[in-house]
C-alpha cells in the first residue's frame, strides 16, 4: 500500500465527509474502518459476492473494489442511509420492511449489499419483472434464502402489495 | 387476553409470521458481527500454514527483513494446556508441532497492531520439512499401504445387521447394484470465520465471535489454556451464516487467537479472508456407497447390502458422528428385512472434513435414492414398475420397523407426501409429455423424485447424553428473557424460541428477549445443530415455561385465568419473596427411547421429518448444461413454528443442495483445495435458483416445542438424487456422482455413441 496519504472529500449518506487514508485503500475499508460505517460487509474481497455493495453516484458499485482516491467527489449511499431517520423515529425503508415480512433476511451477512442492489434495481425498474429482480441481484450472493424470500421482498416493496404476495414463475 | 388460555393446537403467536426477532438490527446495519467490532489497543492475528499435505517439521526460519520484535509469535510451546483441540477425540493439535498431515494446517501464530503487516510477515516465515507420503483417496486409505492414523487409517466403523441377508439373495428375483460417489461440499457462509480473544490473569480468556456452538468453545478453551470453567467465557456475536461450517472451527480459532492474546497481552482479532477459510476450514465428507440390493418379484425390498466410506481427512473431528447420522439415513424410508450396513471414515491427508447440514444423511440419501431409480430401471416387472410405484410399495407406515427396528410409533404420511408431490409437479403428465417432446429436441426434459426421512436432534442416546439446560427468567423491568446455549445463524432460533414463550406464557411476542449468547450468563442447552433447536429445546422451554405459571399460580397468587398484568404483577410478588424469578428445565427424553450403541439397534432418533421432493430438470444436449427449471418441497416436519422463517429454510436448503449437485466443485490437488476463491468455486445465484415450490403437511408432534420436529437439515437431503433421477429421465443416462459439471455431462454424453461405455445397473 502506498505510504502517500490523501485527504479525500465525498458525501456519504447526505452528509459531507473527509478522510485522511491512503488513495488506494478501498472503499469499503474508509466506510468502515474510518468512517465506522460497519453495516457494509466484506465477504470476498474480490467483487464476487456483492456484500460490499454501496450506491456511488447512483450506480452500484462493489466497494471492496473501488480504492477510495475514486471517490472524490462521490455521492455515496450505504444500508445506513436507507432510513436515515430511524433513531428519531422515522421509518423502515420500504424494502427494509418488505424484507423484514417477507422474510428476505436470515443470517443478515448479505442484507445490506442486497438491500443495496434492490434499491438500485426498484429506481431503475420502479415495477420488475421476475426476470429483472434475477438479473439485478445476480450479483449479490446469499448462502441462506435460496432467494425466493427476497424476490418476494422486492416484488413487495415495489407494488406495496400483501406482503405474502408469491414471486411467480420466472 | 388470559395468561396460556391457549391450547397447544390453538396458538395466537405459535404459527404466525411474526418479524425476526433480530431482523430490524440487521436490516438497517446495526447488526454487530464479529469483524465489526474492536476492543482497546486491539491486535490482529495470522496464521503460518503447512504448504505440504504430510511431513515432519524440520526447521522454522524467520526472513530478517522483518522487524520480528514488533509482532507477537505463538508456536505450540506456547500452549500452557492440551494441545488439543476437544472433540470426540482429542487428536487434532491445535497447532503442530512436530509433523503436518494436511495442507494448510497451522503451525505458527503471529499477531500485530497494524493488520497490513502480517500478510508479508507470514510469507517470511520458512518452514522446511522431511515430507513422507500422503493419502489422498478412500481406496489409497482403505488398501492401508501408508498408515497415516491410528493402526488402520479408519477413524470409525458401524456395522448395522437386521436379519439374515446372506440367505436373501438365492431367494431374490432380482439384484441390482451401484456405486454411488459424492464431492465435499464447502458451506459458503457469506461471513468468514472471525473471533477475538482477550485474557488477562484475573478472568482468564475470553472471546467473541461467529460461532454455533458456545460451550464446545469453552470446552476447548478449558482445555487449552487448562482454565477452570469460570475462567472461559464464549460470546457468540451476530454470526452470518453456519451451515454447520462453525460448529467445531470456531474451537480451533478461538484458541489460536486466545494464545496470541495470552502472549501479546492486548485483544487479538483474527478474521480470515475468504482464500484462508475455503482453503483451511471444513467441508462436507466426501464419500463412496455400493449398494447391493435383493428384490422380490413384485418389486419388494429383500435386502440391502450397503458399504458406506468417507473420507473424514487428517484428524478425527466429527467424522464419527457424521458416519453414524449417515449409517442411519442409508437404508431410506423403507421397509427391508434384511440389511448388512458396512460404514466406515477413513483417514486422509485432506483437510478434516466437518459438520455440513445433513451431515451425512445427504450423502447417503444420495446414493439411496439414485439407486431406487436405478432398481427401478432395472426391473423387468410386468406390469412395468417405475420408480414412484417402486418406492410406493416399499414406503414404511405406522407401525412398521426401519433399519434399526425402530418401531414407527407417530404417523407415518409418505404416501400422502408422495401424492401432493406428484399432484404439485404435474409430475406423470409431465413425464410423458417430455418423453415425448425429448426425440425432437436438443433439449431434454425430465422428472425426478426422492422420499426419504430425517431424524430430528441428537442419535440414539445423544440427547440423553446432552441433558441440556434451559429455561426462562422475568427481570425486574418486565422483560421475560430466554436462557439458552443455542445460537442465532439465520435459520430463526431467536424467533421461534420467543414465539414459545410467549405463547407458553401468555404473553406478547415483544415481552419475550433472548438473552445474548454468553457463556457467563447461559445454561448449556447443548449445541445448535442437528436440528435440534425447534423440537428438542423448544419443548424444553415449553416446560419451563409452564413450570413457571404452576410455580407463580402456588406461591405468587396467579390465577388460573390472568392478564399479562396479573402475570408480572406476581413476578413482582414471587421475586419480593424469593430474590429472582426464574424457571429452568432439563432435557426430558419422550417415553421408549431405547438405544444400543453396540449394536445400533433401537431408536434412533426421537423423531423423523418426512419428505417428498420432485426436480424438473432441462438438459441441453448442445451446451451440456443441465438446469433445474422448477421445484417441488413437499414434507412433514410436525408443527410449523413460523411459516415464513420455515419455508426460507426450505427454500435455502434446496438451493444450497441444488449447488451441491449440479456446481460445487472442490478441486484437490496434492490435498490442497485449489479454487479457493467465490470466483472459481461457484454457488447458485439470483439467476440459477428456479421457483420453489414449498408445502408443508402438518402432525403436531407430542414432545417437541409446540409439536415441531427437526427442520433445518431436510431440504439439503433431497434435492441432488431428485436432480440426477430427473437427468437420468431426460437422458437415459445414469448419473451416479456429484457434483456434476458439464464437462461430466459432455464427457459421458458425448460417449453416447459408443453406448458400451456407459454404465447401466444390471438386473439378474
Ligand atoms: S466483498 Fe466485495 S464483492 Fe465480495
Ligand atoms: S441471509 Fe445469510 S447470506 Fe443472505
Amino acid at each position: 500500500m502506498s505510504t502517500r496519504w490523501d485527504s479525500i472529500r465525498f458525501t456519504v449518506n447526505g452528509q459531507p465527509r473527509t478522510v485522511h487514508a491512503p488513495p488506494m485503500k478501498r472503499l469499503l475499508d474508509v466506510l468502515r474502518e474510518d468512517l465506522h460505517l460497519t453495516g457494509t460487509k466484506e465477504g470476498c474481497g474480490e467483487g464476487e459476492c456483492g456484500s460490499c455493495s454501496v450506491r456511488m453516484n447512483g450506480e452500484l458499485v462493489n466497494s471492496c473494489l473501488v480504492p477510495v482516491l475514486q471517490a472524490e467527489g462521490a455521492q455515496i449511499q450505504t444500508v445506513e442511509g436507507l432510513a436515515p431517520d430511524l433513531d428519531s423515529g422515522g421509518a423502515l425503508h420500504p424494502l427494509q420492511e418488505a424484507f423484514l415480512h417477507c422474510g428476505g433476511a436470515q443470517c443478515g451477512i448479505c442484507t445490506p449489499g442486497m438491500l443495496m442492489a434492490a434499491a438500485q434495481l426498484i429506481e431503475r425498474h420502479p415495477h420488475p419483472s421476475q426476470a429483472e429482480i434475477r438479473e439485478g441481484l445476480a450479483g449479490n450472493l446469499c448462502r441462506c434464502t435460496g432467494f425466493a424470500r427476497i424476490f418476494a421482498s422486492v416484488v413487495a416493496a415495489a407494488t406495496h402489495a400483501a406482503p405474502e404476495q408469491e414471486p411467480d414463475a420466472r | 387476553m388470559s395468561t396460556a388460555a391457549t391450547t397447544r393446537s390453538q396458538t395466537r403467536i405459535v404459527g404466525a409470521p411474526v418479524p425476526r426477532k433480530e431482523g430490524i438490527d440487521k436490516l438497517v446495519g446495526r447488526a454487530q458481527y464479529v469483524d465489526d467490532l474492536t476492543r482497546e489497543g486491539m491486535f490482529y492475528g495470522a496464521t503460518v500454514r503447512s504448504t505440504i499435505p504430510r511431513g515432519l517439521i524440520r526447521s522454522i526460519a524467520f526472513d530478517p527483513h522483518i522487524a520480528w520484535c514488533d509482532f507477537t509469535i505463538v508456536t505450540a510451546k506456547d500452549i500452557p494446556g492440551k494441545n488439543h483441540i476437544q472433540l470426540i477425540v482429542a487428536d487434532q493439535p491445535c497447532l503442530a508441532e512436530t509433523q503436518v498431515n494436511h495442507c494448510d494446517e497451522p503451525i505458527l501464530l503471529l499477531a500485530h497492531p497494524d493488520k497490513h503487516k502480517l500478510l508479508a510477515a507470514v510469507a517470511a516465515v520458512h518452514i522446511e520439512y522431511d515430507p513422507l507420503p500422503a493419502v489422498f483417496s478412500i481406496e489409497e486409505s482403505e488398501s492401508q499401504k501408508e498408515i497415516i492414523l491410528g493402526e488402520d487409517n479408519l477413524i470409525k466403523s458401524f456395522l448395522l445387521e437386521k436379519g439374515d441377508v446372506d440367505s436373501a439373495w438365492a431367494r431374490a428375483a432380482h439384484i441390482v447394484e451401484g456405486e454411488y460417489r459424492t464431492g465435499p461440499q464447502e458451506h459458503l457462509y457469506i461471513e468468514n470465520n472471525g473471533m477475538i480473544a482477550e485474557w488477562s490473569a484475573e478472568d482468564g480468556i475470553t472471546v467473541w465471535g461467529s460461532l454455533q456452538c458456545p460451550y464446545y468453545v469453552h470446552k476447548t478453551l478449558r482445555a487449552v489454556f487448562d482454565l477452570p470453567d469460570e475462567k472461559v467465557r464464549v460470546i457468540q456475536t451476530e454470526t452470518g451464516g453456519a451451515f454447520g461450517g462453525k460448529e467445531d472451527y470456531p474451537s480451533v480459532l478461538a484458541s489460536h487467537a486466545g494464545l496470541l492474546a495470552m502472549k501479546s497481552g492486548h485483544a487479538v482479532k483474527m478474521v480470515y479472508d475468504r482464500m484462508e477459510d475455503l482453503a483451511a476450514t471444513t467441508k462436507r465428507h466426501p464419500s463412496r456407497i455400493r449398494h447391493r440390493t435383493a428384490l422380490d418379484a413384485d418389486g419388494k425390498l429383500l435386502a440391502m447390502e450397503i458399504d458406506l466410506a468417507t473420507d473424514g481427512g487428517a484428524y478425527s473431528t466429527l467424522s464419527a458422528t457424521v458416519l453414524s447420522r449417515a449409517t442411519l439415513h442409508a437404508c431410506g424410508p423403507y421397509v427391508c428385512p434384511n440389511i448388512r450396513l458396512r460404514s466406515r471414515a477413513w483417514a486422509t491427508n485432506h483437510v478434516p472434513y466437518g459438520a455440513f447440514r445433513g451431515f451425512g444423511a445427504p450423502q447417503a440419501i444420495f446414493a439411496m435414492e439414485r439407486h431406487m431409480d436405478a432398481i427401478a430401471a432395472a426391473l423387468h416387472i410386468d406390469p412395468p414398475i417405475d420408480p414412484v410405484e417402486l418406492r410406493r410399495r416399499n414406503f414404511l407406515h405406522q407401525g412398521d420397523r426401519n433399519a434399526t427396528d425402530q418401531l414407527m410409533r407417530e404417523p407415518v404420511i409418505l404416501d400422502q407426501l408422495l401424492d401432493r408431490a406428484l399432484a404439485e409437479s404435474d409430475y406423470h403428465a409431465k413425464r410423458a409429455r417430455y418423453a415425448r417432446e425429448n426425440l425432437a429436441s436438443p433439449v431434454k426434459r425430465g422428472m425426478g423424485i426422492a422420499a426419504f426421512y430425517h431424524g430430528s436432534g441428537f442419535t440414539g442416546s445423544g440427547e440423553l447424553y446432552l441433558n441440556s439446560l434451559a429455561g426462562v427468567d422475568v427481570t425486574p423491568d418486565e422483560k421475560v428473557r430466554v436462557l439458552v446455549s443455542n445460537t442465532e445463524f439465520g435459520q430463526g432460533t431467536n424467533t421461534i424460541l420467543t414465539q414459545i414463550a410467549a405463547e407458553a406464557l401468555g404473553l406478547e411476542f415483544s415481552d419475550v428477549t433472548m438473552v445474548p449468547p454468553d457463556t457467563a450468563h447461559i445454561p448449556n442447552s447443548g449445541p445448535t445443530v442437528a436440528s435440534r433447536t425447534g423440537m428438542v429445546v423448544g419443548r424444553i422451554i415449553e416446560r419451563a415455561c409452564l413450570q413457571l405459571l404452576a410455580l407463580l399460580r402456588e406461591s405468587a397468587g396467579l390465577q388460573e385465568k390472568s392478564t399479562r398484568e396479573q402475570f408480572f404483577a406476581a413476578c413482582r410478588r414471587f421475586r419480593a419473596a424469593h430474590g429472582k424469578v426464574e424457571s429452568l428445565c432439563y432435557y426430558e427424553a419422550p417415553p421408549g427411547i431405547h438405544w444400543d450403541d453396540a449394536t445400533y439397534h433401537g431408536e434412533a432418533y426421537g423423531a423423523y421429518a418426512w419428505a417428498v421432493y420432485v426436480a424438473q430438470v432441462a438438459v441441453d444436449t448442445v451446451t451440456y448444461s443441465a438446469e433445474v427449471e422448477d421445484f417441488w418441497a413437499v414434507q412433514e416436519v410436525g408443527r410449523v413454528l413460523h411459516p415464513v422463517l420455515a419455508t426460507g429454510q426450505i427454500e435455502g436448503g434446496v438451493a444450497q443442495a441444488i449447488g451441491y449437485a449440479l456446481y460445487e466443485k472442490v478441486v484437490l490437488e496434492n490435498g490442497r483445495m485449489a479454487n479457493n476463491q467465490m470466483t472459481n468455486y461457484i454457488m447458485p445465484t439470483a439467476e440459477d435458483v428456479p421457483p420453489i415450490h414449498v408445502v408443508f403437511e402438518e402432525i403436531p408432534f407430542r414432545y417437541g416445542g409446540y409439536g415441531a420436529k427437526g427442520i433445518g437439515e431436510l431440504p439439503h437431503d433431497g434435492p441432488a438424487p431428485a436432480i440426477l433421477n430427473a437427468i437420468r429421465d431426460a437422458t437415459g443416462v445414469p448419473f451416479n456422482a456429484i457434483p456434476l459439471l458439464p464437462e461430466d455431462l459432455f464427457a459421458t454424453l458425448a460417449a453416447r455413441e459408443h453406448p458400451e461405455n456407459l454404465w447401466e445397473p444390471v438386473a439378474s
